[in-house]
């Protein structure tokens, strides 16, 4: 039946044939997505009818009918019915810096940048220059602690350097325990020349204090209380802090809980089951108003600290949890193969058990992250002006009385976009490390 | 057993050296130096907090919870005033908190189901409208949410004079939404006995079906049968004593209303946000567990002429189930330590009672936190428990 067609044309002289019916086109696509079964007709007008009554309203009072400038409340009345952004506008620096002098704002600035490129060198693998921004991304706490404190830098450079030294002899390779004494060994001689000395215990015998660092200066940045951190700033020190040292916790603690010594085991499973069932806002509570009876008597420190510790501590537990799930996944075999291998505990950990359960738990890991980064808006109810208490501070103006709606939208968008990039960033992550079978 | 080759090893190691990298002795001088290390910090902990409590002149007994409260809380379900003593303020806090756990728990679950499918659903629109939603709500800290609903529960709903009224028995107002509380009378209890009866005798009957669907394969109407018992019987023993129930109607009278109950705003605001948010989380535990069910499960019992519905209860949902309810516990979890959010708002659960006021009026932080830690330890514990067994009822059966 197709003999006539086939005559009419030269080999390779055909011309392409239209598409089959209705395989494409517009009409096809809304038939199979949105109209195939009367369910998903019902369930469509539904969803078309929803959007028809939200979306309009919602882009109107947000944007068309909404007043960019002005002073107070009553001029953004007289432009527009909808929302009111000058007043954001206003209070963009209270929201960015908190109440950061404005003199060293560069300082923040600065901090930012460098976290800036540390992520970016630890995200992106192919970024040039990596081996540097990692080297980087190791003295960046503490470099973006003294930047954002200020005090004296000899003694930001006297620390980093016990720090160089405990992270040499780690990748020299040596055993543990060699680094752990070191490590202790470096500290404890630190604290006895430069950092004041110690008292002896059980007696009021004060040693040490050889060097005192107060003599001597070097990129003296003049100090800011921490009563003055505050807005999107605090944000992101609560929310890195809690991530850069609450993973390494984590892992510690889901390892101790795999223990066979049953000592350190229970220590951490109580620590981990103590964490996980109470709220954090509890945590908070102690560390704000009776941490200090734990202490010795006449110590005292910045409740800033306080919170960082407490953030970290209750993360950490989460984190061990996480970690754990991944180290079970682990199949025995590894264990055993790296003993057969003649590696002792922590290398065997290191090279072989951790790098497989991390990368499973990895989806786990970054949610712990964004829930940590979210729970960082529990400070205000201690006192700590995050984005959440400023905005609340701000709404008290009589200027601006009444526009709650604003400002808790404008810190949602903040939070929304900083967190989605992270579970996007782990959703990549979990795709290019899933090497088994897909369907 | 010692070889010769052994018993002349050229330097015998020293004592240390042998302690040390033995196996067996090394874990148990870790351990000595754990246990000691523990001791220290928890003693020096101790000791510290003895100390310090003397030098405020302090002490710590538990005694204040005998003394009058004196503030007020404005959701009560049982009976207290400001005259009642901090132990009652402590049982209000406690209850408060247990019913916005338990409402939130119950309304993320529905919802969190209905998103997980709608999520999954073939339909391009709803399943994208489902994941905007689930983004947006998780991407966003809780505490935002739940000043935000408080905020629209305050600012949009109207002045009790101008209450949104639906059928003259509820009205929606910004004091809370007043509605009719019910006036049990003495017949009410052959209702509840009904109720009673019914639920037994489905307990019993579902048994029975599945039992002999187990021996012969039949299946019985399971659903409508329950339905019946269950709401159908009450129902008719309700009519047929004559509706032995009183309906106490709000009244508007001064500013306010008075009569019938009232769920207060605050508890609106968390309980929504509670579960809104739960849910997200919830929809995507759903989500994961029907994916997690491989494929061939279906096309097998499609092959096996199982109609669609039943694929999904007898195949796909069970397995699915195992799958689900270990995190889906962990986010009944949160959710209740989560309520202690609360304070923000000033809904009156136990962190913001025992912790809060009295903590301030009393000024026994020691005792206020300990008290709250532990009751929101024993939830925590009370919900893995519960979900744990739970969990081992579905949990496959292995030989």
């Amino acid at each position: 039946m197709s003999e006539s067609t086939q005559t009419k044309y030269e080999p390779g002289q055909h011309p392409s044939l239209p598409p089959p019916f209705k395989t494409r086109g517009v009409a096809l696509w809304l038939k199979e997505n949105l109209f195939s079964t009367p369910t998903n007709v019902v369930l469509s007008l539904l969803a078309i009818y929803f959007l028809y009554k939200v979306v309009p309203g919602v882009l109107e009072w947000s944007l068309f009918d909404a007043a960019f400038t002005g002073n107070d409340r009553n001029e953004c009345r007289a432009q527009a019915g909808g929302a009111c952004w000058a007043f954001i506008g206003e209070r963009l620096q209270l929201f960015t810096y908190g109440f950061y002098p404005e003199a060293e704002r560069w300082r923040v600035n600065l901090s930012f940048v460098l976290l800036v490129v540390c992520s970016v060198g630890l995200l992106w693998e192919n970024c040039p220059g990596r081996k540097w921004i990692i080297a980087l991304s190791v003295v960046f706490p503490f470099a973006a602690a003294f930047l954002l404190v200020g005090g004296n830098g000899v003694k930001l450079f006297v620390a980093l350097a016990c720090v160089a030294v405990a992270l040499a002899l780690m990748f020299r390779g040596s055993s543990t325990t060699f680094v752990i004494v070191i490590g202790a060994v470096c500290a404890f001689l630190a604290k006895f020349i430069f950092f004041g000395g110690i008292t002896l215990p059980f007696t009021d015998i004060h040693v040490g204090g050889i060097i005192d660092l107060d003599d001597y200066t070097f990129l003296n940045l003049p100090e800011v209380s921490t009563d003055l951190f505050g807005g999107f700033m605090l944000t992101l020190i609560i929310g890195v802090t809690g991530i850069v040292f609450s993973l390494p916790l984590g892992i510690l603690l889901a390892l101790g809980r795999q223990s066979n010594l049953p000592i350190v085991k229970y220590a951490c499973v109580v620590f981990i089951e103590f964490i996980r069932g109470v709220p954090l806002i509890t945590l908070l509570f102690v560390a704000s108003t009776m941490l200090s009876y734990f202490l010795p008597p006449g110590t005292t420190f910045n409740l800033l600290i306080r919170v960082l510790i407490m953030v970290t501590l209750f993360a950490s537990a989460y984190m061990a949890e996480v970690v754990r799930g991944g180290l079970q996944a682990v199949h025995k075999g590894q264990t055993e193969a790296a003993d057969a291998l003649g590696l002792k505990y922590w290398p065997s950990m290191r090279l072989i058990v951790l790098p497989q359960a991390l990368k499973i738990s990895i989806p786990a890991i970054v949610n712990t992250f964004i829930g940590l980064y979210k729970d960082s808006t529990l400070v205000i109810v201690i006192g700590l002006l995050d984005p959440l208490g400023i905005g609340r501070a701000s709404l008290a103006d009589t200027k601006w009385n009444g526009l709650t709606n604003e400002v808790y939208l404008f810190v949602a968008i903040f939070f929304f976009i900083s967190c989605y990039a992270m579970a996007r960033y782990s959703l990549y992550l979990e795709n290019k490390l899933h090497t088994g079978h897909k369907r | 057993m010692s070889t010769p080759a052994l018993a002349h090893s050229p330097s015998q190691p020293s004592l240390i050296s042998r302690l040390w990298y033995d196996k067996e002795n090394r874990s148990i001088i870790v351990q000595i130096l754990a246990a000691m290390a523990l001791l220290w910090l928890f003693g020096s902990m101790v000791l510290n907090a003895i100390h310090n409590l003397e030098a405020l002149g302090k002490g710590f007994s538990f005694n204040f919870l005998k003394q009058p409260a004196s503030y007020d809380i404005n959701q009560t379900l049982i009976e207290y005033s400001s005259r009642s003593t901090h132990f009652r303020a402590m049982l209000v806090g406690i209850i408060n908190t247990l019913l916005v756990a338990v409402a939130g728990i119950f309304l993320a679950t529905i919802l969190g189901f209905i998103l997980g499918v709608l999520r999954l659903s073939k339909n391009w629109l709803v399943n994208k409208l489902a994941y905007c939603y689930i983004e947006f709500v998780r991407n966003v800290p809780l505490l935002l949410h739940i000043l935000l609903i408080h905020g629209v529960v305050v600012h949009s709903l109207p002045r009790p004079k101008q209450a949104i009224n639906v059928g003259d028995a509820a009205f929606f107002t910004n004091r809370g939404v007043f509605m009719p509380s019910p006036e049990f009378l003495p017949l009410f209890k052959f209702v509840a006995a009904a109720f009673i009866i019914g639920v037994v005798f489905t307990w019993g009957f579902r048994r029975y079906a599945k039992a002999l669907q187990e021996r012969t394969g039949k299946q019985l109407p399971v659903f409508w049968v329950s339905l019946i018992a269950i709401i159908g019987l009450p129902v008719v023993v309700f009519l047929a004593t004559g509706q032995p129930v009183n309906w106490d109607i709000p009244v508007l009278s001064g500013f306010n209303y008075k009569g019938g109950m009232v769920v207060r705003p605050e508890f609106l605001a968390l309980w929504l946000a509670l579960s809104l948010y739960t849910a997200a989380f919830i929809a995507e535990i759903v989500r994961a567990g029907i994916l997690a069910v491989n494929h061939g499960q279906t096309e097998a019992s499609m092959a096996l002429g199982l109609p669609r519905n039943r694929t999904l209860n007898l195949v796909v949902i069970p397995q699915a189930l195992r799958v689900i309810v270990p995190p889906l516990s962990s986010q009944y979890l949160n959710l209740t330590k989560n309520s202690s959010l609360a304070i923000a708002i000033g809904y009156m659960d136990v962190t913001a009672t025992i912790g809060g006021i009295s903590l301030n009026q009393t000024g026994r932080e020691m005792e206020c936190m300990l008290i709250v830690m532990a009751i929101y330890l024993s939830f925590s514990l009370l919900i893995s428990a519960g979900m744990n067994y739970y969990n081992n009822r579905i949990a496959l059966v292995e030989r």
